[in-house]
C-alpha cells in the first residue's frame, strides 16, 4: 500500500501531517457527484466541464459519477438529464418540484442537502458561478464539511482523498487543500477553468427521482422577476476566441483606449487585469483572472500585464499567449508563448495598424495571388 | 434599525511580493486595508441607517491589529465596533470563521439589539472564497441574499425587503423578509468621506473587544484549526513552463517592423487565425 506522504512531498508547516482516520460515520460515503446548474432552461457549460473532471476522479477512485439535477417538473429537467449522460454521468439524481423553477437558496440548499444525506457522495463538485457559490456555501455549512472555492486543479491522492488546488495569498502562490475527516469533500470550479469534454450521445441510464421536502409556503424568498442581460452590451469574455487585455503598464485609464482599438481591429473582446478594476479604470465584468473571468481564447494579447498567478490561472487555457511588457523579467514571459519587451503604450497603435493592413481585403488579395 | 456589517482586514494585495528565490510571501511591511469589497457593504449599511434611522455595528475577527480597520470604519460613520480576537481563532477556515462570527453576531444581538440586516462584502481579496456570508446566513437562519446589486425597498413594518441580485445572465428581483444577510456586489455605490467630527469620534470611541468566551463561544473545538474541516497541505509556486516566451528581437527595429514580425509569428503558429481575425474584424 502506498502512503499519503508519498503524494505530498512538501508539507506546509502547522497544518501538516494532520492525518487522522476517517470517522466511521463517513466510511460509506462513496461516488463523485456533479451539480448541474440549470437556470432559465439551459445547463450552464461549467456543469459539463465539471462532468469531464468528475469522470476522471471517478475513474481513478473506481466509483460512479453521478449528476444532480434540480428544477421544475418537465422537459427542462429531462433535457438536462440527457445531457448529463452525454457528458459522462453513470447515473443522475433528480429533484423536480415547482419551487425549483427559479434559483433560490432555500429550496435548492434543502434539496441538495437532503440528497447528500440520503445517498452519501464522497466528492461533490459545483460551478463557481453566482448560483453555485451561493448554494455551495450554505450546503457545506449545513453539512459541516470542507468546501474549497475556485479550484484550478482537482486530483485524487494515493489514499483516495480529494486534492483540491487553488491560488492563495491573493493569487501569488498555489495551495493544495484536503478535507480529511469530513464528507463529502466539496469544491467549486470557475467556468472555463477545465476543458470542455467531448459530448457523446448516449441512452439515458439510471435515474433516481426524489421529492422536495418543502412546499412554496415554507419558502420566505419569492422571485418577482428576472431581467436578462443585454447581450450586446455585456462582455462575453469567457467564451471569446480572441482577447486583448491591458494592465498597470498602460499607466493611465485613458490608455485603455489603445487596447479597445486593437480589439476592435481584430474583432476581439477586451479585458484587463485586477488592479485596473480596483482603480476603477474598467468595470468588474471585464476583469480577467482568478477573481474575474477565466478565458480560453485561441489568441490572447496581454499588454502591460506583469502576470501574477492570479492573472495566470485565468489565461493559461489560451492556445497562444502574446505578452507585451517593458520588464524583461515580468512573470508573464514565463507562460506566454510570444513576448516583446517594449512599451505597450507605443507598441499597441503600431500593432493595430499592422493588423489592419494585414487583414484588409486588398492585402489578402495580394497574398492570395 | 440595527445593522451589523462584517469586515476583514486584509493585506493590500497590490503590494504583496513573492521572494524570488524562496517563493515565500514577503509579508513584512505590507500595509493592511479594509477588504475593498466590504466598503460597498459598509456604504450600503450607512445609507440605510441614514434613511431608516438606527445603528450600524461593524464587526471583525482577527488579530489585535485589526482594530485599525474598525477605527477606519468608525471614521466612515459606523456607530459601534466589535473586535473578536482570540488565539483560539487562529487557522480558521471559512466554516470555523462563519461559526465564530455568527456566535458574535448573536451576542451583539443580545447586547445591543437584534440586527435586522447582516452585511458582508461579496468576498475578500485574500481568500476569495465568498463562503463566509452564506455560512453566517445558514447558522443564524437569515434569508440569504448574495450578490445584491441594489436594495429596492425595505418596509420595517411588514419586515419585507426587495432586492436586485446578480445572477448568471441577468438580474433576479427577489422579495424576502428581515432579518436577512446581504452580500453586496462591487461597484454598487461609493464609500463616503467621513466627516471631521466622525474622525474625531472614531479616534476617541472605544472598540469593544471580545474573546471567544466573551462572545459566548463555549465549544472551542469548533474554532480555529480544530474547527476547520479543510487542511492546507501544500503551498507552492507554480512550476515554470518548460520554455518561456520566444522573445521577438526589438533591437534597431521600427515599431511597425516589430508589429509585422509579431503578426507573422502569430499566424505561423496558428494559421487558422488569419481567416478568423479577418472575418471578425468585418473587413
Amino acid at each position: 500500500m502506498s502512503t499519503a506522504s508519498q503524494a505530498t512531498p512538501r508539507l506546509a508547516p502547522g497544518r501538516a501531517g494532520v492525518k487522522k482516520e476517517l470517522p466511521d460515520r463517513f466510511k460509506d460515503y462513496r461516488h463523485v457527484w456533479v451539480f448541474l446548474e440549470l437556470e432559465r432552461g439551459n445547463v450552464h457549460p461549467v456543469s459539463f466541464e465539471l462532468l469531464g473532471e468528475g469522470r476522471k476522479l471517478a475513474d481513478k477512485l473506481e466509483v460512479q459519477l453521478a449528476g444532480v439535477v434540480l428544477g421544475p417538473p418537465g422537459e427542462m429537467v429531462e433535457d438536462a438529464v440527457a445531457e448529463a449522460f452525454a457528458y459522462g454521468a453513470d447515473l443522475v439524481y433528480i429533484v423536480d418540484a415547482p419551487p425549483l423553477a427559479d434559483y433560490r437558496n432555500e429550496p435548492f440548499a434543502k434539496a441538495l442537502t437532503d440528497l447528500v444525506n440520503t445517498h452519501k457522495p464522497e466528492i461533490l463538485l459545483l460551478g463557481a458561478t453566482t448560483l453555485g457559490r451561493d448554494l455551495a456555501g450554505s450546503v457545506a455549512t449545513t453539512l459541516q464539511t470542507g468546501l474549497t472555492a475556485d479550484c484550478t486543479e482537482l486530483d485524487v491522492d494515493s489514499d483516495g482523498s480529494l486534492a483540491a488546488t487553488r491560488p492563495t495569498f491573493g493569487g501569488s502562490l498555489l495551495c493544495t487543500i484536503y478535507t480529511l475527516n469530513y464528507r463529502p469533500q466539496m469544491a467549486t470550479v470557475r467556468p472555463r477553468v477545465m476543458p470542455m469534454p467531448q459530448r457523446v450521445d448516449k441512452p439515458v441510464g439510471r435515474v433516481m427521482r426524489h421529492k422536495l421536502s418543502l412546499v412554496e409556503d415554507d419558502i420566505v424568498t419569492k422571485v418577482l422577476g428576472f431581467l436578462p442581460d443585454n447581450q450586446s452590451a455585456m462582455a462575453n469574455l469567457a467564451y471569446a476566441d480572441v482577447v486583448v487585455a491591458g494592465g498597470l503598464g498602460l499607466g493611465a485609464a485613458e490608455n485603455l483606449q489603445l487596447v479597445k482599438n486593437l480589439a476592435r481591429a481584430i474583432g476581439a473582446e477586451h479585458g484587463c487585469s485586477r488592479p485596473l478594476v480596483q482603480k476603477g479604470w474598467m468595470p468588474a465584468d471585464r476583469q480577467i483572472g482568478q477573481t474575474g473571468k477565466t478565458i480560453r481564447p485561441k489568441l490572447y494579447i496581454a499588454a502591460g500585464i506583469s502576470g501574477a498567478i492570479q492573472h495566470r490561472v485565468g489565461v493559461e487555457g489560451a492556445d497562444l499567449i502574446v505578452a507585451i511588457n517593458t520588464d524583461p523579467n515580468a512573470p508573464i514571459f514565463e507562460f506566454a508563448h510570444l513576448g516583446i519587451v517594449t512599451d505597450a503604450i507605443r507598441f499597441l497603435p503600431a500593432l493595430t495598424e499592422a493588423f489592419t493592413r494585414r487583414l484588409s481585403p486588398h492585402s489578402r488579395d495580394k497574398l492570395a495571388s | 434599525m440595527h445593522i451589523v456589517i462584517c469586515i476583514k482586514q486584509v493585506p493590500d494585495s497590490a503590494q504583496i511580493r513573492v521572494h524570488p528565490v524562496t517563493n515565500t510571501i514577503m509579508r513584512q511591511g505590507v500595509p493592511t486595508i479594509i477588504n475593498p469589497y466590504d466598503l460597498f457593504a459598509l456604504e450600503e449599511a450607512l445609507k440605510l441607517r441614514d434613511v431608516h434611522g438606527g445603528e450600524v455595528t461593524v464587526l471583525t475577527m482577527g488579530p489585535p491589529m485589526a482594530e485599525d480597520s474598525l477605527r477606519k470604519a468608525l471614521g466612515y460613520g459606523a456607530d459601534r465596533a466589535v473586535l473578536l480576537t482570540d488565539r483560539y481563532f487562529a487557522g480558521s477556515d471559512t466554516l470555523a470563521t462563519s461559526f465564530a462570527l455568527s456566535q458574535a453576531i448573536a451576542k451583539i444581538g443580545e447586547t445591543f439589539g437584534r440586527p435586522d440586516i447582516v452585511f458582508t462584502g461579496k468576498q475578500t481579496i485574500d481568500g476569495d472564497t465568498a463562503q463566509v456570508g452564506p455560512g453566517i446566513a445558514k447558522r443564524l437562519n437569515l434569508s440569504q441574499l448574495t450578490y445584491v446589486a441594489k436594495i429596492a425597498s425595505i418596509d420595517l413594518k411588514t419586515r419585507e425587503i426587495e432586492v436586485a441580485r446578480r445572477a448568471e445572465g441577468g438580474t433576479q428581483l427577489l422579495k424576502s423578509r428581515l432579518p436577512c444577510l446581504i452580500t453586496m456586489l462591487e461597484d454598487t455605490n461609493e464609500i463616503r468621506r467621513g466627516s471631521l467630527q466622525q474622525a474625531l469620534c472614531a479616534a476617541r470611541s472605544q472598540v469593544v473587544k471580545w474573546t471567544a468566551a466573551d462572545a459566548g463561544i463555549d465549544d472551542l473545538t469548533r474554532c480555529g484549526l480544530r474547527g476547520s474541516p479543510t487542511v492546507v497541505k501544500r503551498v507552492f509556486a507554480p512550476t515554470a513552463r518548460a520554455e518561456s516566451a520566444t522573445q521577438i528581437d526589438t533591437a534597431e527595429k521600427g515599431l511597425q517592423d516589430i508589429a509585422d514580425e509579431l503578426i507573422a509569428d502569430i499566424l505561423t503558429r496558428r494559421p487558422a487565425l488569419e481567416h478568423e481575425l479577418a472575418f471578425n474584424s468585418g473587413t
